[in-house]
């Protein structure tokens, strides 16, 4: 087993996801089935081959440091599920 | 004949010639989806009030007349439409209204083009049958027993119904090119860079591209040419020339190169699907191609290197779900408990298993060994594509490795949904251009033609596809969709 159902716990926590203990047992045996079938990359002798993280030849686009217009505070709450006072409202950050 | 089943160019015809209005084809093309769609299910939404004032607006619209304008247009719901609800297939982004247009969204729109309304999709782009939509499931329209593929199900079923002349979809390791053979159209991955992916829901961000899904090939050139080129929004986008794409149509394809990887024609190839690819071989050799069998050894690592690469990528890029800015919100006792509850309740089962598996891949003590490793092995499959690109012009194949299967056929097992993917994949992590144009049936059901091009080489790809297309064989309209008396 390339991972167990602590560590299904534990990624899932890391990932803001509450599961069920039924989605812990699907997801361990599921994610199991995908790690074995990634395996077959150990085949291969990669030693010293530079990683793609882009297929791009760029890097550091950089622009002009200027003002341009953006959407204003009404705007950006359109869609915000709770707000007051112009801010995005959500619960208790700290415990009393 | 439907309007919305002629070619753009003979619907911009018919239009300068004052033979219909955009208020016409809008006409044809809500007819259609209400004859179809209750069949279909290819849409999340049609905006048939705001489609309607678009029509107006073009018909008063004066000066110049691109071929776009008026035209009918689906667009993925992973595509942001200013003032129109976009979910990216997912119920944690129900009633979010995007503020602003993705890039192509303006540049079609100043082409003339007309949205109709958002496709169906699988959640975030994540699926190849579009059952993963947390909306519903959509036909196709060759047997609605049948997936359109995915995850740019609804535009592919769209466009093959004719209940729009075109749309977009958005292909990370298909998504665009699976479905386009499934249901029978063109699709067409463009380079990575290509096209702007400013506002676009983003999935994996080295992998996303927007590209056209069309009723032949010259429509693809046509509005891949409206959407084409630099956007200082998207700084991953290229700053290289943008061709005139319909110009490269010159149906003459004497002396062009086309390799054809043995891995990609081999037992994992269904035998009806490869009929139809050597006989479309056939028909570009006897066009004066020069086609030849080559190897590409890494790409039956493909498939995995992608499983790590995407959904470790988007692990990352679905942070933003949280219930905060946008989206539905689950109640939590403080704000951890609301952030879990609203992603439990938000993101459907691939989604979730799909940031599990990007979060464990990417956590400490593993990234190494997955995440690392398939950087490297992208790496190797780049160089398979890059020392075959020194020899050919093109490589070939078929899109898919299997026609259409039935909905609920693969659902059980994550891993053979996946394997569906092997021919795009490899594609899709080299970042190149590829298109996919029907080849024929097989069992009544439409094979797809994969034609893979250097980086930027959008025009040597359409050229290609748009040759084949002239002699190769035609499709019959499909079942639902075709034309009812």
């Amino acid at each position: 087993m390339a991972i167990s159902k602590e560590q299904v716990e534990h990624v899932a926590r890391l990932a803001r996801l509450s599961l069920t203990d039924e989605e812990v047992r699907l997801y361990t045996g599921q994610l199991n089935d995908i790690l074995q079938f990634a395996e077959k990359l150990n085949e291969l002798d990669t030693e010293g081959v530079e990683p793609t993280s882009h297929v791009l030849p760029m890097a550091n686009v950089l622009r002009a440091d200027e003002k341009r217009p953006s959407l204003n505070r009404e705007q950006a709450l359109l869609n915000a599920p709770d707000q007051k006072d112009g801010m995005f409202r959500v619960p208790d950050v700290f415990e009393e | 004949m439907s309007l919305l089943k002629k070619s753009l160019k003979e619907i911009h015809n018919g239009w300068k010639n004052g033979d219909f209005t955009a208020s016409d084809l809008l006409d044809a093309s809500l007819k259609r989806i209400r004859e179809t769609d209750g069949n279909l299910r290819a849409f999340l939404q049609v905006d048939e009030a705001g489609a309607r004032r678009r029509a107006q607006a073009l018909d008063q619209r004066s000066g110049e007349k691109g071929p776009l304008v008026g035209i009918p247009m689906g667009i993925k719901d992973n595509i942001s439409t200013e003032g129109v609800a976009t979910t990216a297939g997912s119920k944690i982004l129900e009633g979010y209204t995007p503020l602003y247009h993705a890039t192509v969204m303006d540049r079609l729109e100043q082409a003339g083009a007309n949205l109709v309304g958002k496709m169906n999709m699988d959640e975030f782009g994540m699926g190849s049958s579009n059952e993963n939509s947390g909306f519903h499931e959509t036909h196709n329209p060759w047997d609605p027993e049948r997936v359109p593929g995915g995850s740019s199900g609804g535009s592919a079923a769209a466009v093959a119904a004719g209940q729009v002349s075109f749309a977009l979809g958005s292909d990370t390791g298909g998504s665009i090119r699976q479905p386009a053979a499934f249901c029978g159209v063109v699709g067409l991955k463009p380079t990575y860079g290509r096209v702007s992916r400013f506002g676009l829901i983003a999935f994996a961000s080295s992998l996303d591209q927007i590209g056209p899904l069309t009723r032949n090939v010259e429509d693809a050139a046509y509005v891949l040419q409206a959407m084409a080129g630099h956007d200082p929004l998207d700084s991953t986008s290229a700053d290289v020339e943008v061709p005139d794409y319909v110009s490269a149509l010159t149906g003459n394809v004497k002396g062009i190169k086309a390799a054809v990887p043995k891995e990609l024609m081999g037992d994992g190839i269904d035998s009806g699907v490869k009929d139809r690819v050597n006989q479309a071989l056939e028909v570009l050799e006897d066009l004066g191609a020069v086609v030849e069998e080559v190897s590409l050894p890494h790409v039956e690592y493909a498939v995995a290197t992608y499983y790590l690469l995407a959904p470790a990528e988007a692990s990352s890029n679905l942070a933003r779900y949280d219930g905060v800015r946008f989206g539905q919100r689950a109640a939590g006792e403080n704000l951890i408990d609301m952030f879990s509850r609203t992603r439990s309740a938000g993101f459907g089962e691939e989604v979730k298993r799909r940031i599990m598996l990007g979060t464990y891949a990417l956590s400490s003590g593993y990234y190494d060994a997955y995440y690392k490793k398939a950087q490297q092995v992208r790496t190797l499959i780049r160089r398979d594509f890059e020392s075959i690109f020194d020899r050919y012009d093109v490589v070939v194949g078929p899109t898919t490795p299997t026609t259409a299967f039935k909905l609920g056929e693969k659902t059980k097992d994550p891993l053979t949904m996946y394997l569906n993917d092997i021919c795009t994949i490899p594609v899709s992590l080299a970042g190149l251009p590829a298109v996919s144009v029907p080849c024929g049936l097989s069992d009544g059901l439409p094979v797809g033609l994969q034609i893979v091009g250097r980086p930027f080489a959008e025009a040597q790809v359409l050229q290609v596809a748009h040759a084949y297309e002239q002699h190769g064989e035609r499709l019959p309209e499909p079942k639902l969709g075709g034309d009812t008396q």
